[in-house]
């Protein structure tokens, strides 16, 4: 029996592009990258994009506590972009909104936006409109933890985890301890192919 | 499939499969289902969040045109569903029927079809006759949503209740809930009814015998034919029936009702029903307050309890902006 993506959970049925070590290394990466470009840590934000990109974030704030031993803990805000989305009746029945909590002004600061999965951009653009509606951050940077490709808007991340390009209808999911019980990264195969497979068993 | 799922992480899973959001217009609670009622409010936290910024605007709905067609006197009904819009950046066009082709002569039909026609996408309407939301929902491509019809429903007032008693009090299960007044004219609690019974909580109707809705027992007696509403406890002394409540709301008392005959006084009335201190101590400690609006104090509420700590009556009226910021929301965004 082949089972079919969606019924048998998240991450199901894909290829392991990331291991729990890899995403492990990944953040670190990131992490020190964040405090090599913004040597003084004092006026910087991380916000991660719900729902993935919160918990990244927190890790990412843990990770640069640890780094810099002396500073305190930089401050992670969550940003919801569905009232700010332009792709909402095509993707899903279900609008899931929840709120925006950030820990501090960010009029003045440099903020680091942390999402899963960067593709099309159109998250992004959300996320850059919603964000500036709270204030006028000093600059916008960008941390992904995937880069897949396929992008539709002029958007460039400064941070990334890793690059995996992929064929147009296949899905990246990544999957946190916080949000799904394990880490990982998986690419799930065009649901055609699938289907098609499906098929053939009968 | 024999394959058995492994999910970490059950409740995420369980978030996931939560039910789509389908419903094309809203116009009453009769038939929402609990997730249903989860999706509004979990949604309504979100508004509230927009509500609290320095410039609460959003544009989720930019681009939208949002009608409000009011057949009946409204301050805060209709002010809080244009608020409502405008803060999803929606255009919002406000129509009274004193001042528009209605006093032509032109018909409730002929009415919304114009305004589906200049390019409303979501209709809300007020109406003195129960039923006519229904009425135009079944002929009209736009979303309709009821912001009151007659004596019969007003399911975003519901909402926002069952909202303002859940962030108060959590889960409603089990928890009772007195509603007082006039409800056989009430169509404030005749939503709340449906909503408090499908969250499961405990309703008691607290009335004198002729402002209970037809049919329901003061004696408890089953009614003779069965009840267009929700199951609940029906009580004639408020004393009784405040003991051990949890939310106290209580209905306006339309001045209409003496002349027609039902009620001997207000002074009566006020005696035997007003909420005031020495009355809601008998309900639980803390127990929140409600008052759909507009009060007359002093006659079935005291001043004072208006205007205790205890009383939720003014974030009722906050609330409302952000339950009909949901609603709107979940209609334009909904399968079309």
């Amino acid at each position: 029996m082949f089972p079919v993506p969606g019924v048998g959970g998240r991450g199901m049925n894909g290829r392991t592009v990331l291991t729990a070590e890899d995403v492990r290394r990944a953040v670190g990466r990131i992490a020190h990258e964040i405090v090599e470009r913004n040597r003084n840590l004092d006026d910087v934000v991380l916000v991660g994009m719900r729902t993935r990109g919160v918990p990244l974030a927190s890790r990412l704030a843990a990770a640069i506590q640890e780094f810099e031993s002396a500073q305190g803990r930089v401050p992670v805000g969550a940003l919801d972009i569905g009232l700010y989305r332009d792709d909402i009746p095509a993707m899903e029945l279900r609008p899931q909104i929840r709120p925006t909590e950030l820990p501090t002004d960010i009029h003045g600061k440099r903020v680091v936006l942390v999402d899963d999965v960067l593709c099309t951009g159109r998250s992004i653009r959300a996320a850059l409109d919603a964000l500036i509606d709270f204030g006028r951050p000093a600059s916008i940077q960008l941390a992904v933890l995937v880069d897949r490709g396929h992008r539709e808007l002029p958007i460039r991340p400064d941070y990334v985890g890793k690059n995996i390009p992929t064929a147009s209808n296949e899905d990246v999911q990544v999957l946190l301890e916080e949000t799904d019980g394990r880490d990982e990264v998986v690419v799930i195969p065009a649901l055609s192919e699938v289907e098609g497979q499906v098929e053939g068993e009968r | 499939m024999s394959e058995e799922p492994t999910v970490a992480g059950g409740a995420i899973a369980a978030l996931e499969v939560q039910p789509a959001w389908e419903r094309r217009h809203v116009l009453d609670l009769d038939d929402f289902t609990r997730p249903e009622i989860e999706i509004v409010m979990e949604t309504t936290d979100a508004m509230k969040e927009v509500l609290g910024r320095e410039v609460p605007r959003v544009p989720a709905l930019r681009g939208k045109t949002i009608v409000t067609l009011f057949y009946e006197a409204s301050t805060r009904t209709r002010a809080s569903f244009e608020l409502a819009a405008k803060a999803l950046g929606a255009d919002v066009i406000n129509v009274a029927a004193s001042d528009s082709s209605v006093q032509k002569g032109e018909s409730l039909y002929d009415t919304v079809r114009t305004l589906q026609a200049v390019g409303a996408q979501i209709l809300v309407i007020r109406h003195g006759s129960s039923g006519a939301p229904y009425l135009v929902a079944r002929r009209v491509e736009m979303n309709v949503v009821n912001g009151g019809d007659g004596w019969h429903a007003h399911p975003t007032q519901g909402l926002l209740d069952l909202y303002t008693m859940r962030s108060h009090l959590g889960d409603l299960r089990g928890k009772r809930v007195v509603i007082i007044g006039d409800i056989a004219h009430s169509r404030v609690a005749r939503s709340n009814l449906w909503g408090l019974a499908t969250l499961g909580a405990e309703i008691v109707v607290c009335a004198p015998p002729t402002l209970l809705p037809y049919g329901m027992r003061p004696d408890g007696s089953p009614p003779e034919e069965p009840l267009a509403l929700p199951p609940v406890i029906v009580e004639t002394d408020l004393d009784r029936a405040l003991e051990g409540a949890d939310v106290v709301m209580a209905l306006r008392l339309q001045l209409e009702r003496m002349a027609s005959g039902l009620l001997p006084s207000l002074r009566e009335y006020a005696r035997l029903y007003q909420v005031n201190e020495e009355r809601l101590a008998r309900a639980r400690p803390g127990a929140l307050v409600m008052h759909p609006g507009p009060m007359n104090e002093g006659v079935e509420i005291s001043s004072a309890v208006a205007r205790s700590l205890q009383s939720a009556i003014e974030e009722q009226v906050t609330n409302g902006v952000a339950v009909r910021m949901a609603v709107l929301y979940l209609l334009a965004r909904g399968k079309p």
